[in-house]
């Protein structure tokens, strides 16, 4: 059975099946990955651009390790390096690319709908890397992933997203999704940071983060953005990590230890997460990186091999 | 010339004129006289025969943007003027945003001159303040004199409460209405409606408060300084019940409303495509509700479009890069009929108030009637020819529109004025 679409744009509205066969081939690369020899040829002789409107270290570099685990030409453009400088639209841009034979497109863009708009422009396959404050599937299918790892299961398993959901690309791919295959769904941070209408998504709102503690099996803790712009939103850091921080004393409290905590890094130490609560991450945050490899071997195998 | 509509409905709540199946003698654009023809009448006249076509006072638009002088490549005085007469409309007034700014008698004049000769009247409506920048009020007195008719800083709110009330109390000396964009600034700026949509698709949010602040702020200062203010494109439900409440109180507020205010609401975004980005931005199905109540119930006292037009390469950009705006003028009148008759939210009468006599009436300019011994300024309809929107077929130098291929009901087919008439495509003199 293949995907449902030809692009991966965003998870709302993506089918039980279409998450279902992800993770499941996700699984399958992982366990290349744990080989000498980690490259298969399944993607020889296609070619992948990452199209890089915004800087990203994490998700770009593993894309290209995906990218190059499949045996496909990869092309990293970024925005830096490109014409864009000079004033080149992004319609111009990617009929460029394209014309340069390109199979598939992977974009982050600051801006929402941007993967969206490309579809229009476009023919290639288009995976959406992060847009703006809308979407970030991989990420989310990763977070699922790594949570099905160690839980043995998604149906049921109740997770909270904690931080600024407002301006998240994060939170909205891991509701959509998480909501598909049957999780429970809650989000906490300061009302400020707290989207209007998220309730009508299904979503619980918590504003006490030892409630959030106390009720979930899963934490999903976003970064919180330090620039100026996203402090209109709270006091001060300060402010926020004594009411919003996790700390090893909240968790104790809670007699919560083995709660699990993701993080999509990096991660702001002493604000959204306690220096104690970090290092207990590694391996958890170590394996993450590592299943978000698998995890975008997969999509791009699986809409790769479609047409 | 001598031209004869045949059989047409006659139709003018301005003159308590309702008359179907009557005849019109127009001799060089004068009408000669309505109803019976003689033979001698007839004679050498080109006849169009309007069986079961109305005909009305011409159609005004009160809020069209020329991009003349400034951004010539998406709107003339002349292709804007084009696109009125192709959209059934006989005049219209266009907003000072162009670059240089409306703000000085040159410019005034300018447009008054480039529109000179055209079918359709054009009447500019001047900055509020100098260079729309909200520091000190417009020469209102030297711009009425070259031909302004009301004063907005359009595309924002005139930016502090002090130069608002100056504004009111000096434009006040010449009656003409301050027309205003309501948007809080340090509120708005955002890409879409705030609500579940935004918080869905993502994009930066503009609240209906926004609006709703500025809406109170205007009408409080209305009130007190006894000036008139004009609520260009209203969106909210809230702001519609302000408005309603301050006229109960007697207060001079006047309100217009777009077609795409209440034909789309914020679902349309869902899309991402562009010619959904506009501000005030598409609102909830609760906002068009209320609008829907403010039409009926005279709160809003007239449609028009935000013709805003906006080149290509502006549009097809990244979402929260595209400018805001969509043209309208040649789709206004279908999307009236559609929507408004043919739902029967308004009666014929009812919008030929709100397309032609209300926009005059608040502007200070006189109602044409459709009488012996008056020129023929007069828009032809069909509120029953269905027809699908083709932007490729627009008069409009841009194309900017969310409707291509609606199937729409309700057309005008024409419209005469200064000797002039537009009829199935073609422009000519009678």
């Amino acid at each position: 059975m293949p995907l449902s679409s030809r692009h991966l744009l965003g998870l709302q509205g993506v089918p039980k099946e279409d998450i279902n066969l992800i993770l499941n081939t996700a699984k399958t690369f992982r366990e290349v990955l744990e080989r000498p020899i980690k490259k298969v040829p399944t993607l020889q002789g296609k070619t992948i651009v990452n199209l890089f409107y915004e800087s990203s270290t994490r998700t770009r570099i593993s894309f290209e390790l995906a990218e190059k685990r499949l045996s496909a030409d990869a092309i990293n453009f970024a925005v830096s390096t490109s014409s864009v400088n000079k004033g080149e639209t992004l319609k111009d841009t990617i009929r460029n690319i394209e014309a340069m034979k390109v199979d598939m497109v992977v974009v982050r863009h600051s801006v929402s709908g941007t993967p969206h708009f490309l579809t229009k422009v476009c023919d290639a396959n288009i995976i959406n890397a992060g847009d703006g404050t809308h979407e970030h599937p991989t990420q989310a299918l990763l977070d699922m992933y790594s949570i099905k790892e160690k839980l043995g299961r998604l149906e049921g398993i109740k997770v909270c997203i904690v931080g600024d959901i407002a301006h998240s690309r994060v939170a909205l791919s891991n509701i959509f999704g998480l909501k598909t295959v049957g999780a429970e769904v809650s989000v906490c941070g300061p009302s400020t940071m707290i989207p209007r209408n998220i309730e009508d998504l299904g979503v619980k709102v918590i504003h006490n983060i030892d409630e959030a503690i106390q009720e979930n099996d899963v934490l999903n803790v976003l970064r919180i953005q330090l620039e100026r712009k996203a402090r209109e939103y709270f006091p001060s850091i300060r402010e926020y990590s004594t009411y919003f921080g996790i700390t090893e004393e909240r968790l104790e409290k809670a007699g919560k230890e083995d709660i699990l905590i993701l993080h999509p890094g990096p991660i702001n130490r002493g604000v959204e997460l306690s220096s104690g609560v970090a290092d207990g991450l590694k391996q958890i945050i170590l394996r993450q990186v590592t299943n978000g490899v698998a995890v975008r071997m997969a999509v791009l195998y699986l809409l790769g091999t479609m047409n | 010339m001598k031209i004869i509509l045949k059989n047409s409905h006659l139709l003018n709540p301005a003159q308590n004129l309702d008359k179907a199946e009557t005849d019109i003698l127009i001799i060089d654009g004068v009408i000669s006289k309505t109803g019976n023809l003689t033979k001698e009448d007839s004679k050498d006249a080109k006849v169009f025969d309007l069986k079961g076509k109305y005909v009305v006072p011409g159609f005004f638009d009160m809020h069209v943007h020329l991009r003349e002088p400034g951004r010539e490549d998406e709107e003339t005085v002349v292709s804007g003027c084009n696109a009125a007469a192709s959209g059934g409309f006989t005049g219209i007034a266009c907003m000072p945003n162009t670059e240089p700014a409306i703000d000085s008698s040159e410019v005034v004049t300018l447009i008054k001159r480039k529109a000179a000769g055209h079918l359709v009247d054009v009447y500019p409506v001047a900055a509020a303040s100098v260079g729309r920048k909200g520091e000190i009020i417009s020469p209102m007195a030297e711009l009425v004199e070259y031909g302004a008719v009301a004063f907005s800083d359009d595309g924002v709110a005139i930016k502090t409460s002090a130069i608002l009330r100056r504004a009111l109390e000096y434009s006040k000396m010449y009656k003409t209405p301050i027309i205003e964009h309501c948007e809080d600034e340090s509120l708005g700026g955002g890409s879409m409606n705030e609500g579940f949509n935004s918080t869905v698709l993502g994009l930066p949010p503009i609240p209906s408060v926004a609006e709703d602040i500025i809406v109170m702020r205007d009408i409080l200062m209305a009130e007190y300084t006894g000036g008139r203010v004009h609520i260009a494109h209203i969106s909210t439900k809230k702001s519609v019940e302000m408005v309603r409440e301050a006229k109960k109180k007697g207060i001079n507020v006047t309100a217009e409303v777009t077609p795409h205010h209440f034909t789309l609401t914020d679902d349309a975004v869902k899309t991402y495509d562009t010619n959904t980005k506009m501000n005030p931005p598409l609102r909830t199905r609760e906002d068009v509700e209320e609008i829907i109540r403010g039409l009926k119930d005279g709160t809003i006292d007239c449609i028009a479009s935000d013709h805003a037009p906006h080149s290509i390469e502006e549009k097809e950009v990244e979402y929260d890069y595209a400018p805001n705006g969509i043209i309208g003028l040649e789709t206004e009148v279908g999307l009236t009929f559609t929507e408004l008759y043919h739902n029967k939210i308004l009666t014929l009468e009812q919008i030929v108030e709100k397309l032609s006599i209300n926009p005059r009436k608040i502007l200070n300019l006189p109602v044409p009637k459709i009488e012996g011994g008056q020129m023929a300024n007069l828009t032809i309809l069909d509120p029953d020819e269905v027809w699908t929107v083709d932007i490729n077929k627009f008069k409009s130098k841009s194309i900017n529109s969310p409707f291509d291929k609606r199937l729409l009901t309700g057309k005008a087919l024409g419209v005469i004025n200064h000797r002039q008439m537009y009829f199935n495509n073609e422009m000519m003199n009678i």
